[in-house]
């Protein structure tokens, strides 16, 4: 294997937990809902995830629990913000502050434990082609499942009318009420599919990513994720682009390191991070004429009778 | 029948006042279920949290110097929530401030320099720490960029800086290889209150830090422009009140506060600086400015509060074998609790009847 295709192997690796998460708050955000629990709902779906698939011997079975981890989760922050009009923001970090917590709770007991990682398609003829084989044919579940989902979300939005009236609330929800639709309830399965994403993003890391669970294994996911969703204009297609890019740079940080250029480890590991600073500035700088972001986000709606 | 949310006339003054003590109560029956679930006696293992820490005049002392730095950050981040902008990379300040005083202690170490270097050390680390803090509000005021996202990816950056130095150009060459600076010298440290104990001279300027900002709060024309801002930001623009400056303001403030914050903790009980210098403070800050109702005496309370959950649960991790996991859970259930019973100040809950009759002349 060359290291070229090593590396975009990695990268791909790399993107995927980022694009489940970023997939998710991105419906959740078009509907309107501002949920900055992602880092704390994906941490909790890490341990439910490694803790169903150790018992069970299943990764699916651990997939599965993820994602319900996630939808559990998203239904506090559901409670809170639609059913109680808690402002969101305080809601969300209340939430990740929460899931560090509960992860470290029920994955104590899997630390140092080791599963089976989820299996990587193999077609033969096809998956032996070299090269472009392993990439396209050669991936675990998880990463085709997160392109099928983006194209899924991607229709959704834009083909579908269910679609259109998720962005109508999301943009101005006192006219969506006015018109009839349950400006609450699209938002509670808008913020529920967005854990659901995040709980599976946060499971894949143990799954698939790496074999094994260790507390804060999410190492700020959450958030580039949600950043994210800013860098892509709230527009799937984008977000595919900026998930593969913060991907690379994850990798290529790490191909740094190894090369050893004689800087610091730590610059690089920083990279990631100070990346997502630099591209919100600079997409947000572009973005004089007025925000692109649904215009209703992350305001509490109390319907008036 | 269906029980829906309602906009209150005006805010309710009495569950304003006795809302903390409802989430309190509240998150104290959850931690009793999951004592249970956990297979603990929960009566016993509330005392343990909550009632032990306070019968011995160590975990008294022990309380103090926890509640310290959380207090002195979260009267900084009440600043910013007040006026509506959201640093919650106080951690990051709380380790850049920890880092800049650092730095004179490091160069100072070994020579005979005089008292002057620890109010020059706690000057730095505010400084450095509201530095810090601005560079996500520059961003913000400059070019829209979210400050919640890059003052949070800036505790990552803080972090690594920070680790860096301990285990690069700042480790004590007689440290046997450990990631630690070098002990800090006696005029670099944080003197001690009383002989003997662990308490210090923070949580004197705490106390003042309390003092200072119930006054700018309270008194001041700063401190009324940053209210408005953020309770009332159309009013506040036609005050013409400049909200731009104010988060610069008030991000400059919470950083300053948070940097001040790290270097004492590192130049009082810590002693050097390394890795893990704090258990999170600078998020746990967060949750005692939300407990504290923004207010600084509340605060004060609710950093004592808080600081013996951190002391309870070292306690109850070695007396009851309970994971210091349950800290963090409490800490977080603590924080839904107080956000939902705010919300009961401006709303109420109304049972009404589900198929609403055709009444005459309806809105």
């Amino acid at each position: 294997m060359g290291l070229l295709e090593a590396i975009i192997l990695a990268v791909l690796a790399a993107s995927t937990p980022l694009l489940l998460a970023a997939t998710g708050e991105l419906v959740t955000e078009r509907a309107g809902v501002l949920n900055l629990g992602v880092e704390g709902m994906m941490i909790v779906g890490a341990a439910c995830g490694f803790g169903g698939a150790w018992l069970s011997g299943s990764v699916i079975v651990g997939a599965i629990c993820g994602i319900l981890a996630g939808v559990a989760m998203s239904l506090i922050f559901a409670l809170m913000t639609l059913g109680l009009a808690v402002n969101q923001v305080a809601t969300g970090l209340a939430l990740t502050i929460l899931g560090v917590g509960v992860s470290g709770l029920i994955g104590s007991r899997f630390v140092g434990e080791k599963i089976t990682p989820a299996p990587k398609l193999y077609i033969p003829g096809l998956t032996d082609i070299p090269f472009a084989g392993r990439i396209l044919f050669g991936e675990d579940a998880f990463v085709y499942l997160s392109l099928a989902l983006i194209v899924g979300v991607s229709w959704f939005l834009y083909t579908t009318r269910a679609g259109l009236i998720l962005r109508a609330v999301g943009d101005n929800h006192v006219s969506a009420h006015a018109l009839g639709y349950p400006v609450l309830r699209i938002r509670m399965f808008a913020v529920m599919f967005g854990g659901a994403c995040a709980g599976l993003a946060g499971a894949y890391l143990p799954l698939a990513y790496t074999p094994f669970f260790i507390p804060g294994m999410t190492a700020g996911r959450g958030w580039i994720a949600l950043a994210l969703v800013v860098f892509s204009s709230w527009l799937p297609g984008r977000l595919v682009i900026g998930a593969y890019l913060f991907g690379a740079v994850t990798i290529l940080q790490l191909h740094a390191q190894g090369a050893g250029f004689g800087i610091p480890s730590q610059f690089m590991t920083a990279l990631p991070y100070l990346a997502t600073v630099i591209v919100l500035v600079l997409i947000s700088r572009a973005r004089t004429g007025g925000s692109t972001a649904p215009a209703a986000l992350g305001t509490v709606f109390v319907p008036d009778r | 029948m269906q029980l829906v949310l309602e906009k209150r006339a005006e805010r309710s003054t009495t569950i304003a006042l006795v809302s903390p003590l409802i989430a309190i109560g509240l998150t104290l029956i959850t931690m009793s279920i999951l004592f249970a679930i956990l297979g603990k006696n929960p009566i016993s293992a509330l005392g343990v949290y909550f009632i032990d820490p306070l019968t011995d005049s160590y975990s008294l002392q022990e309380i103090a110097v926890k509640a310290t730095p959380l207090v002195m950050i979260a009267i900084g981040l009440s600043f910013c929530y007040l006026a509506n902008a959201w640093n919650i990379g106080a951690e990051g300040q709380f380790l850049i401030g920890a880092v800049c005083g650092s730095w004179l202690a490091v160069k100072t170490h070994g020579t005979d320099a005089g008292y002057w270097v620890l109010p020059a050390m706690l000057l730095l680390g505010a400084i450095g720490g509201a530095l810090y803090a601005l560079i996500p509000a520059i961003c913000k005021v400059r070019f829209g960029a979210s400050e919640i996202l890059t003052s949070l990816m800036l505790v990552y950056v803080a972090d690594l800086l920070l680790d860096y130095l301990v285990r690069g150009p700042w480790r004590d060459p007689k440290g046997f290889n450990f990631p630690t600076t070098a002990e800090f010298d006696p005029v670099a440290t944080v003197p001690i209150l009383i002989e003997g104990g662990r308490l210090h001279l923070g949580a004197v300027i705490t106390l003042l830090v309390v003092v200072a900002g119930a006054v700018l709060l309270g008194k001041t024309i700063k401190g009324f422009e940053i209210r408005v801002v953020g309770a009332a930001p159309r009013a506040a623009r036609f005050g013409g009140f400049n909200s731009n400056q104010l988060i610069l303001l008030t991000f400059a403030i919470s950083g300053a506060l948070a940097g001040m914050a790290g270097i004492i903790e590192v130049a009082g009980p810590v002693g050097h600086l390394q890795p893990g210098i704090s258990p999170g403070y600078g998020f746990t800050a967060i949750i005692v400015a939300f407990l504290g109702r923004l207010n600084p005496v509340g605060i004060l309370i609710a950093g004592l509060f808080l600081a013996l959950t951190f002391i309870g649960g070292e306690q109850a991790q070695i007396a009851m074998k309970i994971p210091l996991d349950v800290t963090k859970v409490f800490q977080g259930i603590l924080l839904f609790y107080v956000l939902a019973c705010d919300s009961l100040i401006l709303y109420r809950f109304r049972l009404i009847s589900s198929s609403p009759k055709v009444s005459s002349g309806a809105a």
